[in-house]
């Protein structure tokens, strides 16, 4: 018998070997290969949880009007009511969740009014855009708007 | 009238009014799309898409620094999850558009044109199409970034390897690799807000409406009526990526 | 280099994740290797499988070559990944519809199945001769190179022999494979029209055979000369002739997609016309077309079709085969770099900034260069490559 192999044993032995690389390759991967993998897709489907688990930085205006409601229904009426409070006001989760762990700075109004209505070519012509030297000789636009009703009587 | 029958009716009337408050702050919740803390989401009810206006954008730039401060994208003027364009399109010329994104538009776009009839101007802000055929999901060698059921195209930053594969295959340039994890990020349509019933960062923040989260499978959903009634366009079609970001009104000089 | 300056280079616009390239020159390494690897061995199985026996002098460095290149090969690509220490996930959860998930199991194959049990049949009996004549370390390396096995005797050769032939014949698909998937990650990719086209893989390919051919010439020349030993002339210009016909086809291949893209004139074209002319000039129309290209096979054809001496003849291959190496080195920085110069928009462009002692600079690339040398240098101690031809198979 084994001189009938003797002249292929030594391709048999490499035919061994590979054959352990493979099944040991199997072993290996049935291993590592996370649980939830191909379930949904080729993917880990754990990432989609992964990645619904970041913090919060902005509240959304809802949840600002569920203290705030006082604000809110000043707007009404007053033509920056479909701007939601973080717009100007900033991310302010920490703040909705625990108000006194993030104080809310007051934008500066000029800085936070240009912001959106400095002229501009590019921005669309039904937009109001306003030059503060032509408008107002440069007066903060505070002075005659208030910033959550800007809409001024008359107009 | 009995004391305990004006009681109660004094009593059911209290209730009555927080209630009908509490159904009316509800129901607007429900209108605007977004059920409230719904505690338990099912991935298979929602197939997310973007309706973007740009006959109302104003290039403010709300949404990038909203997007870079809600999901911690590094500052530098090269890594963004969304950007603003500005476009400048000569009449002349309209294949040789001269289009500009300073620090992606974070900064706003300081005006330097004065109005010319002969140019056309215009922003297009941008961000992962959430394609449905994903030619970046295509190409990743080991599934790391894949479409959620729900239609989200999303990274696994704990199984990516980092091979830029993928950044070379998106035809819209919205993925870059975050140099501290040495991992490809990208929009992920605020997948851990719009699944809790929030909007997106960039939608919230924007002043005008011209981003507007939609999901398709909500027939509610005001983005059928978008969709329904502007001319729609998404980018690169010849590409058929099965992009869900919508444009309206977008110029054929758009990129 | 700082951001600053970086946007400064940049020309046009470019969208703002673009700028900085994803790609760098040890995406270049790699196919270029591969490509070396693949050509090595198509030139050894022209002996093996189709009997060109002109070139069999340089079948067994021919095989160690790709041998020592191949095992460089994936050194690149772990040093460019943001997670070297995930790459086995491509052999856990491979993505079937992805190109470059392949490479796993190709390079496997092909290093394993096919290189390796080639090299080990051709050389088993000189490795058991060793095993027997070596004390100490050198009988141990020996004895485990023959896996234990002591057996030499004529039937067993023979039978080496015939699989050996199975394996060659096996392999050139494999190497086909091996070089011509690398083509298709580039030529797959619809967003980057510079990439995007069915001929990657050809083009490839057939500079991948040009490569190796080119450095298989090389190296029997030099290491002939190093050992004092006599050139075969006849298999000199034999492997010179393949190289001919390898380039020529290569270079048409290249001329056709060249003269297509002209003619058709789409979207992209302007802008990669404009790229061509200035950002890639010098390594594009200098060096690839001009230096690596043109030159070289305008000596190689000198050679084919005028009378020369035997010392011309040498000095002419060892020029064109160098200027080969280069111009087809430089294909593959054109193909690589060249696709991130531009932008999808095809209204800007950025620059390549290469660094030095960087994780991916040039000092990687260059070592990474330097090293399959070294490797043959050992292989070439361990199993030398002469006399070329293992008695066996002459009597066989």
């Amino acid at each position: 018998m084994a001189h009938r192999f003797s002249d292929i044993e030594h391709l048999l032995r490499l035919a061994a070997i590979f054959i352990a690389g493979i099944v040991l390759f199997v072993a290996v991967r049935a291993v590592l290969v996370p649980d939830d993998f191909g379930v949904l897709g080729h993917y880990r489907a754990g990432a989609i949880e992964d990645n619904r688990q970041r913090p919060l930085v902005h509240a959304g205006a809802e949840a600002c009007g569920e203290c705030h409601d006082d604000v809110v229904a000043s707007r009404t009426g007053g033509g920056h009511e479909s701007i939601r409070c973080e717009a100007c006001h900033g991310p302010l989760a920490r703040h909705a969740t625990e108000p006194s762990d993030q104080a809310p700075e007051l934008p500066d109004a000029a800085s936070v009014c240009l912001r959106c209505h400095l002229p501009a070519v590019a921005k669309p012509e039904a937009f109001p855009q306003v030059d503060p030297a032509e408008h107002a000789g440069n007066e903060p636009c505070d002075a005659c708007h208030a910033a959550h009703a800007p809409r001024l009587e008359g107009s | 009238m009995p004391t305990d029958r004006r009681e109660f009716l004094i009593g059911s009337g209290r209730v009555l009014i927080v209630a009908s408050g509490a159904a009316a702050l509800a129901l607007k919740h429900v209108l605007a799309g977004t059920p409230g803390q719904a505690p338990g989401y099912a991935v298979d009810r929602h197939w997310w898409a973007m309706a973007i206006a740009i006959d109302r954008c104003i290039g403010c730039g709300n949404c990038v620094r909203a997007c870079k401060s809600e999901n911690d994208v590094p500052l530098e003027p090269l890594y963004f999850r969304t950007w603003v364009e500005r476009y400048h399109v000569p009449e002349s010329d309209a294949d040789r558009p001269l289009v500009d994104s300073p620090n992606g538009g974070y900064d706003g776009f300081p005006e330097r044109d004065q109005p010319d009839d002969r140019f056309k101007d215009f922003y297009v802000p941008k961000l992962c199409n959430h394609c449905a055929h994903s030619p970046c999901v295509q190409v990743c060698p080991v599934g790391a970034t894949f479409e959620s059921p729900d239609g989200v195209v999303l990274v696994d930053k704990d199984y990516c390897l980092g091979c830029r594969y993928c950044v070379q295959a998106c035809p819209y340039g919205c993925r870059f690799i975050d140099p501290r994890t040495r991992t490809v990020d990208k929009c992920t349509l605020c997948y851990h807000r719009i699944t809790r019933g929030l909007t997106t960062a960039c939608c919230e923040v924007c002043p005008t409406g011209a981003r507007a989260l939609g999901d398709l499978k909500d027939p509610s959903d005001p983005i059928h009526v978008f969709l329904r009634e502007h001319s729609v366009h998404v980018l690169k079609p010849q590409l058929a990526t099965g992009s869900k970001v919508y444009y309206a009104g977008l110029d054929g000089s758009a990129r | 280099m700082g951001i600053e300056h970086l946007l400064s280079q940049v020309e046009g616009f470019m969208y703002p994740n673009e700028i900085e390239l994803q790609w760098s020159v040890l995406i270049v390494l790699y196919p270029f290797i591969t490509g070396l690897v693949a050509g090595a061995f198509i030139l050894a199985s022209l002996e093996r499988v189709f009997n060109v026996v002109e070139v069999r002098p340089t079948y067994r460095l021919a095989l160690l070559t790709a041998l020592a290149f191949l095992l460089v090969a994936p050194l690149p690509l772990q040093l460019h990944l943001g997670h070297p220490e995930r790459s086995f996930e491509m052999y856990l959860t491979p993505h079937t519809t992805s190109a470059m998930a392949m490479f796993g199991f190709v390079y496997l194959w092909y290093l394993m199945a096919v290189l390796i049990v080639e090299i080990w049949l051709d050389y088993r009996r000189d490795i058991v001769l060793q095993a027997r004549a070596q004390k100490g370390a050198l009988r141990f390396i020996y004895r485990a190179l023959a896996l234990g096995s002591d057996n030499i005797s004529p039937r067993s050769l023979q039978i080496d022999d015939r699989v050996g032939r199975i394996v060659t014949i096996v392999g050139i698909p494999s190497a086909f494979l091996l070089h011509g998937y690398v083509g298709f990650i580039f030529g797959s990719v619809k967003a980057n029209p510079w990439w995007s086209t069915p001929m990657m893989p050809v083009v490839f390919l057939f500079s991948a055979m040009v490569s190796g051919i080119a450095l298989v010439l090389l190296l029997y020349m030099f290491v002939s000369w190093i050992r004092r030993t006599a050139i075969d002339m006849r298999c000199l210009d034999t492997v010179a002739r393949y190289l001919f016909y390898a380039f020529l086809i290569d270079f048409s291949l290249e001329m056709l997609d060249l003269v297509h893209r002209i003619y058709e004139a789409d979207e992209s074209f302007k802008s990669l016309d404009f790229m061509v002319k200035t950002r890639l000039f010098g390594s594009q129309i200098l060096v690839q077309i001009i230096l690596g290209t043109l030159v070289p096979l305008g000596l190689l054809a000198l050679a084919q079709v005028v009378r020369l001496s035997d010392r011309a003849r040498k000095a002419l291959y060892a020029v064109a085969g160098v200027l080969t190496l280069i111009g087809i080195f430089a294909m593959r920085w054109n193909v690589v770099i060249g696709g991130q110069l531009f932008s999808k928009t095809f209204l800007g462009y950025t620059v390549y900034k290469m660094g030095f002692a960087t994780r991916e600079g040039l000092l990687p690339a260059i070592l990474l260069m330097v090293l399959p040398f070294v490797i043959l240098a050992v292989l070439v101690r361990l199993l030398p490559p002469w006399p070329p031809t293992a008695d066996h198979r002459e009597s066989a």
